[in-house]
């Protein structure tokens, strides 16, 4: 059954089109996948009986020419989208064995459309990290390993989990969501194709939340092709997220192919760092020899507000999760422990649900809202934010249709490497953060490998709802740099 | 303008003038909550009215209510106040099991409704103008229960996420009369607005007070909050017996601690509940789950256009149209139920102008006084407002005494029936035929002589004699025509 694993998204359609194969074969095929990768550590609940159940279904229907666009695909969830009736937890030990009686928006549309739920798939907790070692279910193992290497590498964060099911060939396409990186870092350390749609283009109502105003949930596939397909079924307007935007939903899949001729693809200048490695230049420089042969036309440009985007995001990210984090309190739901008050409850509760990064951010966030503090730290921050949308706002005004930058500033780095320094670690989202503060749409494409054969990968960043261009120009850069598996040593 | 006219109290270093300001906390009439659909409906069996989102289920969002917005520029207008055309809804955190979400969405710097005024009728005649600082919309918290078990507490959240108007006064009342002024007077705006049923009972409406003392013409002194009064009588006591807490404090060389405090009804005392230092810090910040709240001056416009007639206008129409005194008419306006009654039984009446102000005088001292005496609800009245109205007309046309209307109206209130229809079955009509008056005069001379010859000599007398006529005709002789008759008889 190795073969039906090792299909795209858009591989597989064909064949349940053509009855090639059903939906519970492909569906089995992947539980198997699922069940010899348990090093992988990427499913935190597998899902088989509802699997096959559901694939069952469908092929019932496909039988009777009634499938949707994602008839019979077995995707993965990350546990951060409520599913109806089957646990979810954020990974975070606070939420305890929490089963929610309600299905999110985006999970339900991709039912809707006639996919197959494999499980739920690990992830940072509450979708605080960069590497997936915060999750309270043990980190996610990197399916890709130096060439010659046996230490295990983190798949990057928060969305490891989906980024490593998705590579090793676990799931066909898994949901991520997008705080400041989580979809896109974890692609390019997985060598799969990562969305961070514009904010507002998919709902939230469903998805635990991390910080309001940045979360945006989004497709992680192993083609752009696959990921513009995921997408189309995920985005939407939502009346129960005010947040979301009433405006139409394209074929995205028919921008793939679609001519760049004459598009200007800006280059930003402050995304060049001091002390960026050499081979991150060389992938950057021939992404951009890529997009002009296919007849885009290069310009530099600026961005000037870059360096703030960071240590802005660091404030107004915890911020809102100090606030979202509130309601888990041992009262109604998820873990309870004790104390002899009301007082003493919430403490040994969040004490002992929360881990260490959560509690450095939920103090971090309370800290800058502080009165006294609050006009220093948030207003200011929240004005540098305006100043950083104002910065691509100023671009996309001359006429620059997207741009491009790399992914991350290194590969995958290993498991325990960067534990000791949050700021080392905040610092993996150097160049994708930028992109949720100004709510711009984001795509991670795999481009390259570095010296000792880890995937790299390169970031389009488009102008709001534009997500078409998106695909168009991450199609090129994906034809150019091939595709990248990961040798199955697990 | 701000009031001035308060009472002073009298301390043993002179006199000291309190300084009041409330925010009232108006529930809002709608069937559903500010920010989901669960129902708002008082009394239900705990958490039976919780939706997803009240219970702050993880990725739950807000939706905002429009109805409760609707409702909120209403009173706005009502209280001719700014209405702000752009308002955001921010965060206030706090733990506590009865706020599920762990902070209140509530309007902080950028409220829906901005400064306005109330003109407040006080008992003595006088008016004075409250201004108002500000109106938000803002989630109401759920109930904790401590009685139900002997180690812990319960939560019900039916009331979780019902929307509040928060309504904030300036600093302009002086005195726990004219503080209980405002509030009565707010409250009728709001029934009359259909906002807030002022159900003081239920919660619906409740006030935090926050008094300071100071000497007249001096600076404002330090307040302390009395959080939750839940009865206009309280609000009353609280103030007088806070005002005269602080007075004793600052005379005998103590300072004020600014701090948040609780009426203690059963000892109608208030006691310290956290002070200043303790005080939260609720780390305000815009909810991100929600965008600013914008709408057009087209929208207010249209509100503003269906707003009802409020009391100051409604009394001011009775005082022009009816000549009704001021004080009258602010009774009959001070509630919408007893202003519609009086409207329904004018409508009734053959001739408004001439019998309106009768007629108010029926309605406030016939009527009401045998409603309130019974503990009965105007609604409840066994007269109705057509049938008041026709006892009305009947005295206006000179058809009754108003003697007999008040038998009348004890048989309608009794026994029920159309007042004209029993003034004929039951031969209640005036008599107004002289000859039969002066038949009855004749008798009553005739049979008394001894009295006759002491009225003559005395002439204040004749009441006695009217009396006679009176009793002897069963009230029913026009008494203006029994006097003349007596007088022109007795030579007097």
């Amino acid at each position: 059954m190795t073969d039906l694993t090792s299909l795209t998204l858009a591989e597989a359609r064909e064949g349940l089109a053509n009855k090639s194969f059903t939906s519970l074969e492909l569906t089995d095929a992947h539980l198997g996948a699922i069940e010899a990768a348990r090093v992988l550590n990427a499913f935190v609940l597998e899902t088989p009986d509802q699997a096959r159940a559901m694939a069952r279904a469908i092929d019932a229907k496909i039988a009777k020419g009634e499938g949707g666009p994602l008839a019979g695909i077995p995707l993965g969830i990350k546990d951060l989208f409520a599913t109806k009736d089957v646990r979810t937890t954020a990974c975070s030990k606070i939420l305890g064995n929490f089963v929610p009686p309600y299905e999110s928006t985006v999970t339900s549309q991709l039912w809707r459309d006639g996919a197959v739920m494999l499980g739920k798939l690990n992830n940072d907790e509450f979708a605080m990290g960069s590497s997936n070692e915060t999750s309270c279910f043990g980190p996610v193992v990197n399916p890709w390993r130096r060439e010659g290497s046996n230490t295990t590498l983190v798949p990057g964060g928060s969305s490891g989990g989906s980024a490593s099911a998705v590579a090793a060939q676990l799931c066909m396409g898994a949901t991520a969501t997008d705080t400041g990186g989580s979809i896109r870092q974890p692609a390019a350390f997985t060598a799969t194709v990562g969305v961070k749609p514009t904010y507002g283009r998919c709902s939230r109502w469903g998805t635990v939340a991390f910080a309001s105003s940045l979360d945006q949930a989004g497709p992680i596939a192993r083609t752009v092709r696959d990921a513009a397909i995921l997408m189309r079924s995920m985005a939407g307007h939502d009346p129960k997220d005010t947040t979301s935007v009433n405006c139409e939903v394209p074929d995205y899949e028919a921008a793939i192919g679609k001519s760049v001729k004459g598009m200007k693809i800006g280059i930003p200048k402050e995304y060049r760092l001091d002390g960026m490695p050499p081979e991150i230049e060389k992938l950057w420089s021939e992404g951009a020899a890529w997009l002009k042969a296919s007849g885009a036309e290069l310009v530099e440009v600026s961005l000037p507000h870059t360096k703030y985007a960071l240590p802005a995001y660091y404030i107004v990210a915890p911020a809102e999760a100090s606030s979202n984090l509130a309601r888990y309190d041992g009262v109604r739901y998820g873990l309870r422990v004790p104390g002899r008050s009301i007082g003493e409850m919430y403490e040994n509760t969040r004490a002992e649900g929360f881990g260490d990064e959560v509690r450095r951010r939920v103090m971090i966030g309370t800290y800058v809202l502080s009165a006294g503090y609050y006009d220093a730290y948030y207003l200011r921050a929240q004005k540098v934010r305006t100043l950083i949308k104002k910065d691509f706002e100023d671009c996309f005004a001359k006429g620059v249709s997207a741009i491009l930058t790399p992914a991350t500033p290194s590969a995958a780095f290993g498991i325990g490497e960067k534990g000791a320094d949050p700021v080392e670690m905040y610092l993996n989202d150097i160049f994708t953060v930028t992109v949720n503060m100004a709510g711009l749409p984001g795509i991670a494409v795999p481009a390259g490998r570095d010296a000792q054969g880890l995937p790299l990968g390169l970031q389009l960043i488009g102008r709001p709802f534009d997500e078409e261009t998106l695909f168009s120009l991450g199609e090129i850069v994906e034809q150019a740099a091939g595709r990248f598996t990961p040798p199955r040593w697990w | 303008m701000s009031a001035t006219n308060g009472r002073l109290i009298k301390g043993a270093t002179g006199d000291w003038e309190m300084v009041i300001g409330l925010e009232v906390h108006a529930q809002v009439t709608s069937n559903s909550k500010l920010f989901s659909g669960a129902s708002t409906e008082f009394g239900g069996d705990p958490n039976t009215h919780v939706s997803l989102v009240d219970a702050a289920m993880p990725g739950m969002l807000p939706v905002i209510n429009e109805f409760c917005v609707e409702q909120a520029v209403r009173t706005g207008l009502g209280l001719n106040a700014q209405i702000n055309l752009r308002s955001v809804f921010d965060r206030k955190n706090y733990f506590y099991p009865d706020s599920p979400q762990g902070y209140q969405i509530s309007q902080y710097k950028s409220p829906i409704v901005g400064e306005g005024e109330v003109i407040v009728d006080l008992p003595d005649g006088d008016s004075i103008t409250v201004g108002i600082e500000r109106l938000h919309l803002e989630q109401d918290a759920g109930k904790s229960l401590h009685d139900q078990h002997s180690t812990m507490s319960f939560v019900d959240l039916n009331r979780s996420g019902v929307a509040l108007m928060e309504i904030v006064s300036k600093p302009d009342m002086r005195s726990a009369e004219q503080a209980r002024a405002y509030v009565t007077k707010l409250r009728s705006i709001l029934r009359y607005l259909g906002t807030c049923d002022g159900d003081m009972e239920k919660g619906n409406l409740r006030a935090d007070v926050n008094v300071s003392v100071r000497k007249p013409g001096h600076a404002l002194g330090t307040r302390c909050e009395i959080k939750n009064v839940n009865s206009i009588r309280f609000i009353g006591q609280a103030i007088e017996y806070e005002a005269r807490r602080q007075v004793g404090i600052l005379e005998d060389g103590g300072a004020i601690d600014q701090e948040t405090r609780l009426f203690d009804a059963n000892k109608g005392e208030t006691r310290s509940m956290r002070s200043k230092e303790e005080a939260h810090d609720y780390r305000y910040f815009p909810d991100p789950d929600l965008l600013p709240l914008e709408f057009s001056e087209t929208y207010v416009a249209e509100l503003r256009a269906q707003l009802p007639e409020l009391p100051d206008q409604k009394k001011a129409r009775f005082i022009a149209d009816f000549g009704l005194s001021p004080y009258d008419a602010s009774v009959l306006v001070a509630e919408r139920e007893s202003a519609d009654f009086y409207e329904t039984v004018l409508a009734k009446l053959a001739d408004k102008v001439r019998d309106g102000k009768l007629a108010a005088n029926w309605v406030i001292n016939e009527l009401f006084g045998r409603v309130n005496k019974e503990g009965r609800d105007i609604s409840a009245s066994p007269v109705s407002a057509a049938q008041l109205g026709a006892i009305v007309d009947l005295i206006g046309e000179g058809t009754i005494s108003g003697k007999i209307a008040k038998d009348l109206f004890e048989i309608v209130w009794t026994e029920g029936g159309d007042p004209r229809a029993l003034v004929e079955a039951r031969g209640l009509k005036q008599v107004t035929d002289l000859g039969a008056i002066e038949k009855v005069v004749d008798n009553i001379i005739a049979a008394n002589p001894d009295k006759v010859a002491q009225a003559r000599a005395k002439p204040q007398l004749i009441g006695w004699f009217v009396g006679q006529v009176m009793k002897s005709s069963g009230g029913k002789a026009n008494p203006q025509s029994v006097n003349d008759l007596l007088k022109a008889k007795l030579g007097i």
